[in-house]
C-alpha cells in the first residue's frame, strides 16, 4: 500500500545542504505493524513526515493506494490525509480550547462531513476508548493516558489506511504507556497499517516489522512478516 | 468544511482569548461609534442651518438693487456705486409675473421711537402687508399693517414685543400713539415673541407701511424686494421672471440682482456636507486604526496557535482552509464590533440630541453605511496578510512548534 521508491529528502541548513534521508526504499502493505527506531537524526521523523505527506520528497516517487502522491498539489493532498492518513503525536496535539468530543470531532469538521453523522461516530468513539465521562471536559481536565486516548480517537475518526505515531508514549508513564500500545495495536488487527517512530526497542520489539535507521539509510531490516 | 463549521470553528477561537478579542471590539466600535457621532454633529448643524433658513420664509427669491457678478448676499451694499433704485412701482410690476404669489418690499432705517418721555433708537423696516406671510411673521396682539395702496403712507405701526415692553410695560399699547421720527403713528398690532431668526430680532423692530417709510427717511428706492414664488418648482421662473420685468422697466438695463434662497441655501448645504464627511473621514481614520490593531493581533494570534495550524493541516485541512478560518473570525470580529459601534454611536447621538435639543442630531444613512462598509472591510482586509501566513505554515515546523 505504501511504496517508496529511492527516496530522498534534503534540508538547506545556512548555505549547506544536509541530507536527512538517503535512498529509501519501502513497502508497507495494509494492516502491517512496522516501527522504525533509530538514534536522534537519523531521519526517522523526516520519514514518517514524509509518508503522512506534511513534507514533501527531493527526489524518489512515494505511491500510496497505488497512486503518485508527490505529485499532488496542496489541496490534494490535504484531502488525502484528511481520508487516509491518522497521527498521533507525542505531544498529544489536542486543541486547548476544544472538549474532548470536540478534538475528536475536529477532523471530520475539517472534511464536511454532516453534523449528525459526526455526533454518531463521536459517541461511539467516546464509548470504544473509554472517555465517555471525560467527553465534554477540556484536554487540561484530562491525564496524559487520557489525553492519547482522545488523539487516538481523532485520528481514526475518520477510519484511516494508515496511522503514523510519532513516539506515542514518550510522555506516559509507563503502565499508561502499555494501555495506549493496546490501544493502537487494536487499530493492526482492523487491517489499519501502522507506522510506529520510537527510541524504546522494548517498544519497538513489539512492531512485528522493525526498521533500524542510521544517517539517513534504512540499515537493517527485521521481523515476523512482510 | 461547513459554513456553520466555520462560524461555529471562529467564535470558538473568539472566545478562546476573551480579553484580546474584547479589545479588538472594543477599539472597531469606537471606531464605528466616532463616525456616527461626527457625522450626526455635522448633519445637525446642516439641518440647523436649513431650519433656520426656511424660517425666513419659503420659496423665497431676494431681489437687491446693483449688478453684481458673484450672487453673493449684500453686492448692492459693498459696490459703492449707486444703482438706479427700485420703486414701489417697480415692486408691484413684479406681482404680473405667473411665479410670483406675493411680494414684500422692504425698507430699512433707524429712528428714535418715543412714548411721553420714553425713547429709544430702533430699526424701522418700512413694508406692506405681505411680509407678514412672506417672512412668516406672526402676530402677538392686534393686526398687522392693512392691505391696499402700496403708495399709502398711513401712519400706523406694528411693534416688536421687546419695544411694547420697554415703551409701555403693563399698558395696553394698540390704539396707542406713539412718535417715530418726526411723526405719529397709531400701534396697530405687536408682533409675538419669536426670538432671533438669522441675526434678525423681530423683537426689536417697528414696523410701518412702506410709503411712511420713505416719507420717514426721505428716500423712493427699496432695499429690497422679497418675493415669494407659487411652488418650489416655480423659484427658478419667478427669478428669471423678475429679472426680466426689471430690464423692461429700467430701458433694457440690467441693474438689479436677484437671489434665490434656494441658491444660498445649497451653497450652506455643500459647505456643511462636505464638513461633515470631512468629519466623518477623520473619525474613519480611527477603524483604519482598529484595522492595523486587528492585523497586528491577528499576527500574534498566528504566532500563538502555530500549532494548531499544524495540527489542523494534519489533520486534512488544506491552506486555502485556514485561511478562511482566520478570515471569518476577523470577519466575525468586526461585524460584532460593528454593531456595538452603532449601538454607541446612536446612544452618543441620542444623549447629545437631550443635551442641546434645538440641533436636531441624527447620523445620516450614508454615514452609517459607509462605517459598516469600513469596518468590515479595514477587518477582512488586515486580516489577509496573518491569514496568509497561517495558510502557508509548514506544518512540520508548525507542529514541533518551531
Amino acid at each position: 500500500m505504501i511504496q517508496l521508491e529511492n527516496v530522498s529528502r534534503v534540508f538547506m541548513v545556512g548555505d549547506q545542504k544536509v541530507a536527512a534521508l538517503r535512498g529509501i526504499d519501502l513497502h508497507i502493505a495494509a494492516g502491517d505493524y512496522v516501527s522504525i527506531m533509530g538514534p536522534s537524526g537519523s531521519g526517522k521523523s523526516t520519514l514518517l513526515n514524509l509518508i503522512g505527506l506534511l513534507d514533501r520528497p527531493s527526489s524518489g516517487t512515494y505511491k500510496l493506494d497505488g497512486g503518485n502522491v508527490t505529485a499532488l498539489d496542496d489541496v490534494q493532498q490535504a484531502r488525502v490525509r484528511s481520508e487516509k492518513i491518522g497521527f498521533v503525536f507525542q505531544a498529544f496535539h489536542l486543541v486547548p480550547r476544544l472538549s474532548a468530543a470536540m478534538n475528536i470531532e475536529l477532523p471530520m469538521i475539517l472534511a464536511g462531513i454532516a453534523p449528525e453523522e459526526r455526533k454518531e461516530r463521536v459517541a461511539q468513539l467516546v464509548e470504544n476508548y473509554g472517555l465517555k465521562d471525560r467527553a465534554d471536559h477540556r484536554p487540561d481536565q484530562l491525564s496524559g493516558g487520557q489525553r492519547q486516548r482522545v488523539a487516538i480517537a481523532r485520528a481514526t475518526s475518520m477510519n484511516p489506511a494508515v496511522l503514523l505515531a510519532d513516539e506515542p508514549t514518550g510522555n506516559l508513564d509507563q503502565a499508561t504507556g502499555k494501555e495506549v500500545m493496546h490501544l493502537i495495536e487494536n487499530l493492526v488487527e482492523q487491517k489499519v497499517a501502522v507506522i510506529l517512530v520510537t527510541h524504546d526497542p522494548a517498544l519497538g520489539e513489539r512492531a512485528h516489522r522493525q526498521i533500524h535507521m542510521v544517517d539517513g539509510k534504512i540499515v537493517t531490516e527485521s521481523g515476523r512478516g512482510t | 468544511m461547513r459554513l456553520m463549521d466555520v462560524a461555529h470553528f471562529a467564535t470558538g477561537s473568539l472566545r478562546g482569548s476573551p480579553t484580546r478579542t474584547l479589545l479588538m471590539m472594543l477599539a472597531m466600535s469606537i471606531g464605528v461609534a466616532a463616525v456616527v457621532v461626527l457625522t450626526a454633529l455635522g448633519e445637525g448643524a446642516r439641518r440647523y442651518v436649513v431650519d433656520q433658513f426656511s424660517s425666513l420664509g419659503t420659496n423665497l427669491v431676494i431681489m437687491l438693487p446693483g449688478r453684481t457678478e458673484t450672487a453673493g448676499v449684500g453686492p448692492g451694499l459693498m459696490s459703492g456705486q449707486t444703482p438706479r433704485e427700485i420703486s414701489l412701482d417697480d415692486a408691484e410690476a413684479i406681482l404680473r409675473s405667473r411665479a410670483v404669489k406675493r411680494i414684500a418690499p422692504l425698507t430699512v432705517g433707524s429712528a428714535t421711537i418715543s412714548r411721553d418721555a420714553l425713547n429709544r433708537e430702533v430699526v424701522v423696516l418700512g413694508s406692506t402687508s405681505g411680509l407678514l406671510e412672506v417672512r412668516h411673521m406672526e402676530m402677538g396682539l392686534g393686526e398687522f399693517l392693512p392691505e391696499g395702496d402700496i403708495h399709502e403712507s398711513a401712519s400706523v405701526c406694528v411693534l416688536g414685543n421687546q419695544i411694547r415692553r420697554e415703551l409701555f410695560g403693563n399698558d395696553v399699547a394698540v390704539g396707542q400713539w406713539v412718535r417715530i421720527g418726526e411723526r405719529r403713528f397709531r400701534v396697530i398690532g405687536v408682533l409675538s415673541s419669536q426670538g432671533e431668526s438669522m441675526g434678525m430680532r423681530t423683537d426689536d423692530l417697528v414696523i410701518v407701511p412702506v410709503a411712511s417709510a420713505h416719507q420717514l427717511f426721505n428716500t423712493s428706492g427699496l432695499f429690497r424686494v422679497l418675493i415669494e414664488a407659487k411652488s418650489r418648482d416655480s423659484i427658478e421662473l419667478a427669478k428669471k421672471e423678475a429679472e426680466e420685468i426689471m430690464v423692461l422697466r429700467h430701458n433694457g438695463e440690467q441693474d438689479v440682482t436677484v437671489i434665490t434662497q434656494d441658491a444660498v441655501l445649497q451653497t450652506f448645504d455643500r459647505i456643511l456636507t462636505a464638513l461633515t464627511m470631512a468629519v466623518g473621514g477623520i473619525a474613519a481614520i480611527s477603524l483604519a486604526v482598529a484595522g492595523v490593531l486587528i492585523m497586528n493581533v491577528m499576527l500574534i494570534a498566528v504566532a500563538q496557535r502555530v500549532k494548531e495550524i499544524g495540527l489542523l493541516k494534519a489533520l486534512g485541512a488544506p491552506g486555502k482552509q485556514i485561511r478562511n478560518l482566520f478570515f471569518a473570525e476577523a470577519a466575525l470580529l468586526s461585524s460584532i464590533g460593528c454593531v456595538a459601534g452603532l449601538m454607541l454611536g446612536y446612544a452618543g447621538s441620542f444623549v447629545i440630541g437631550q443635551i442641546y435639543p434645538s440641533l436636531p442630531v441624527s447620523p445620516p444613512w450614508w454615514a452609517v453605511v459607509a462605517a459598516c462598509v469600513i469596518a468590515l472591510g479595514t477587518g477582512i482586509m488586515f486580516s489577509v496578510w496573518p491569514a496568509r501566513r497561517a495558510a502557508k505554515l509548514d506544518p512540520v515546523t508548525a507542529l514541533a512548534g518551531r
